[in-house]
């Protein structure tokens, strides 16, 4: 046994009690809480200013979920409507929108004297206006449906004006309205009395979801369908071109590519196009998609297009991480067991890797569904009422889409627009949202430890 | 790169094989002060006719010529809004793609209107004053001297003592070249800078005329870049500014704004249409003739748009906000004659 003690290495016996801190470690100790702190501070302020950012999003939105309506019985009166009286419906289609105002006019003014509201309201046309423009084209295609309905009253759900309907939300008030030359405080006085008789009712506005975009003159009607429409036709195009091409050049990248200056080069560019400002792509597909190839504007195709060359980065770096992931055992024990390069990889490696490269994928697409600027120069920023057909011929229709049709309505100059973009944020942000739970939910589900 | 080039190209390919058909709904693009009149027509239109709703983009009076002008085929657009008048360089880059004839239908006048907040004082500008509070140089003592008025009494007695602030339109806005034009420069004419202009520059009158358009840089006089909404949004938060607007977007907002008079004359669809209140400008959009009989409706369309239903004066365009053209009828018989227009004076 040799003797211990001898060694001359050993330091200078600590002085004093372990239960005191000397300074040394008290400055490092205090330098852990500052870190800490610090940490702390920079996730309040994080949250803080999410929070902010959200309630002044819900604040606003969330009253476009709710949408006046009244409840008028209209009479369909043949004189207006069919003058030959033969129900003919190419002489029916000859009365335009315009020709069913009077109707409505007439509708409201029987309405008031039937509930018994006295108003102040000059005439029938200040009456009629608190209904919106967009209820003698819903008047039109309902007879244009029933032809054989003239001549009966039938009872409608028209939508109530924008200023009416922005009562109702406290964005319109008696003492604005005083200043407003579109509305005035006693058809304000009147809608509330017509509330009270239970001719104009709230519902919750699932035409916010369906119907198309509206002028400037109806913002009570505009919706956000074909937005809808457009944005998940692109995410189509980009989920079926940008995944089985992102993936399949990640395998070759990864598993088979040689190793030279040529794949290093296109490495580096991946990740260049990565960090390529997106409009960049727009710019690109203008170009090439319209310019060139000849393929129609604003169609959601030259959109989806772009934006799986933007996506096509995300997707291939987040494969090859997913890829990098698998250890290299699993590779080496199925070709152990006399597999070849290709039956190891889709066997054993691809299905494994599964949750990382589903999780980049929407991931990619959640980041493409909310990119605006590529789609402004191929001409999504339009005004657009028509529904795409059905794929794939509606690939080719014009449409608009989500994160467009909020920029659309910011620039608009009726303020009750301001309302509708910040609905359509909502709507935008709770797609967004739904991805990513799936994306984790699916890395939850796939996750293996090793 | 190589890579990703080659699978676009192969994704391009196998799609240009499907392309559809025939459009079918006419295209329009242009000035985003025209856009809501477009939309407005195209809606009724899409309402009262068997032909789909047109599609309407925005993005400027230049840009939406300038499509226009790219050639003729179903690629390129069928019409474009444009609130200046088309320019010669246009008419030539048109010429040059084939687009040789262009019919030019003047839908009414637009106001610009000077509006500041509700709660603020009231002001009763005249060109003078807007050109002496926000140009670079203006004539003091009989010389051009560098522009240090602060508050609008300096400018002129009479005016309120707030803070000069103004948000003008960008130089890429055609309401800017109205602003310049109807008020800048009509505003150095009558305070007398303009015959110092002159003076300076030997006579040349385009050199004056420039150097009364140049407007201070000292954070008095703010370009607006964005639309109008943007202009609402940075007087709603200076409380002393004033913004340019369009007569429409102020008859929109009037519980958030009031309306300045002009050389004594309050800006009403009715003023301008009798051209009382000075700072108006007409409104155009531009028709590709060859496409007239390729693209379904659009005759109808360009016919509805200056009907008197939609366009005269008790139309929803002027419930909006234009001032109906008292010679529509002239337009309507050119439009349904489909005249193109001819050389530009």
């Amino acid at each position: 046994m040799t003797d211990l003690t001898s060694s001359d290495a050993v330091p200078a016996p600590r002085k004093g009690s372990l239960l005191t801190q000397d300074a040394r470690t008290k400055q490092r100790n205090a330098k852990e809480a500052r870190f800490r702190m610090m940490g702390l501070i920079a996730v309040t302020i994080g949250v803080l200013s999410l929070v902010g950012l959200l309630t002044s999003i819900l604040a606003s939105g969330l009253s476009s979920f709710q949408q006046t309506y009244v409840e008028l019985e209209v009479y369909l009166d043949p004189a207006k409507l069919d003058k030959k009286g033969e129900r003919n419906l190419t002489d029916i289609a000859k009365v335009s929108t315009f020709g069913y105002a009077p109707l409505i006019e007439a509708a409201m003014i029987s309405a008031i004297e039937r509930t018994g509201v006295t108003s102040d309201v000059a005439n029938a046309k200040a009456a009629g206006e608190l209904i919106s423009k967009e209820a003698p084209a819903t008047l039109r295609d309902f007879v244009l449906a029933n032809p054989d309905l003239i001549g009966e009253t039938v009872q409608f759900d028209l939508l109530a004006a924008g200023r009416i309907d922005g009562f109702f939300k406290g964005r319109v008030t008696m003492e604005s309205a005083a200043l407003d030359r579109n509305v005035s405080p006693e058809q304000l006085q009147l809608a509330q009395q017509l509330k009270e008789a239970g001719i104009l009712t709230t519902k919750f506005n699932w035409a916010f979801f369906t119907a198309p975009d509206a002028s400037d003159t109806r913002p009570e009607a505009a919706g956000l369908g074909v937005a809808i429409i457009g944005s998940a036709y692109m995410m189509l195009i980009v989920l079926v071109l940008s995944l089985p091409l992102g993936v399949a050049a990640s395998i070759y990248l990864e598993e088979f590519a040689p190793k030279n200056r040529w794949t290093d080069l296109i490495e580096v560019n991946i990740s260049n196009l990565a960090a390529v400002p997106s409009i960049v792509f727009g710019i690109l597909g203008l170009a090439i998609f319209i310019n060139m190839v000849g393929l129609p504007q604003s169609a959601p195709v030259v959109g989806g297009l772009v934006l799986t060359l933007m996506t096509l980065p995300t997707i291939i770096i987040a494969t090859r991480a997913a890829l990098k992931s698998v250890p290299p055992s699993i590779r080496d024990a199925a070709l152990g067991v006399g597999a070849s390069k290709m039956q190891a990889i889709f066997h054993h490696v691809l299905p494994l890797a599964m949750p990382g490269i589903l999780t980049g994928a929407i991931i990619g697409l959640a980041q493409a569904l909310g990119e605006t600027a590529p789609l402004l120069l191929i001409g999504m920023v339009a005004f657009v009422r028509e529904y795409p057909a059905g794929p794939p011929e509606g690939f080719f229709d014009p449409a608009a889409a989500l994160p467009v049709q909020v920029y659309n309505w910011t620039q608009r100059g009726d303020p009750a627009f301001v309302e509708r973009a910040s609905g359509a944020i909502i709507v935008l942000l709770v797609f967004l949202v739904i991805m990513n739970i799936a994306a984790i939910l699916l890395r939850r589900r796939f996750e293996r430890r090793w | 790169m190589l890579f990703k080039s080659t699978v676009s190209a192969l994704a391009l390919t196998a799609l240009a094989a499907g392309t559809a058909a025939a459009r079918d709904n006419i295209q329009i693009a242009g000035s985003s002060t025209v856009l809501p009149y477009a939309a407005i027509v195209a809606e009724a239109f899409g309402e009262n006719f068997d032909f789909p709703t047109p599609v309407v983009e925005s993005g400027g009076s230049g840009a939406g010529r300038k499509k226009l002008c790219e050639g003729v085929g179903e690629n390129t657009i069928d019409i474009a809004n444009s609130s200046s008048r088309i320019k010669q360089s246009d008419i030539d880059l048109c010429a040059s793609n084939g687009v040789t004839e262009i019919m030019e239908v003047r839908i009414g006048y637009d106001g610009i209107v000077f509006a500041s907040d509700i709660n603020g004082p009231a002001y009763a500008f005249s060109p003078a004053d807007w050109h002496a509070a926000l140009a670079a140089q203006v004539a003091k003592d009989g010389a051009l001297a560098d522009n240090t008025n602060k508050v609008w009494s300096d400018v002129r007695a009479d005016l309120p003592g707030d803070e000069i602030l103004a948000f003008v339109p960008g130089t890429k806005h055609g309401t800017r070249e109205v602003f310049d034009e109807k008020v800048i420069i009509a505003g150095c004419e009558e305070n007398g800078t303009f015959e110092l202009h002159m003076a300076a520059n030997g006579g040349d009158k385009k050199a004056a005329e420039k150097a009364c358009m140049a407007l201070r840089t000292d954070g008095v006089s703010i370009d607006i870049d964005g639309d109008y909404t943007e202009t609402l949004a940075r007087v709603d938060a200076n409380k002393n500014g004033i913004g340019v607007f369009g007569l429409s977007f102020y008859q929109n907002n009037t519980d958030k704004l009031q309306v300045a008079t002009m050389g004594g004359v309050e800006p009403s669809v009715e003023s301008i249409a009798s051209g009382e209140y000075p700072v108006s400008r007409p409104l155009f959009f531009y028709v590709k003739n060859a496409h007239l009989d390729v693209i379904p409706g659009m005759q109808e369309y360009i016919e509805f748009f200056v009907s008197d239903e939609i366009a005269g004066p008790d139309g929803p365009l002027a419930a909006y906000g234009l001032v109906s053209d008292p010679e529509l009828a002239k337009t309507q018989e050119m439009v349904a004659n489909r005249v193109p227009m001819g050389v530009l004076n």
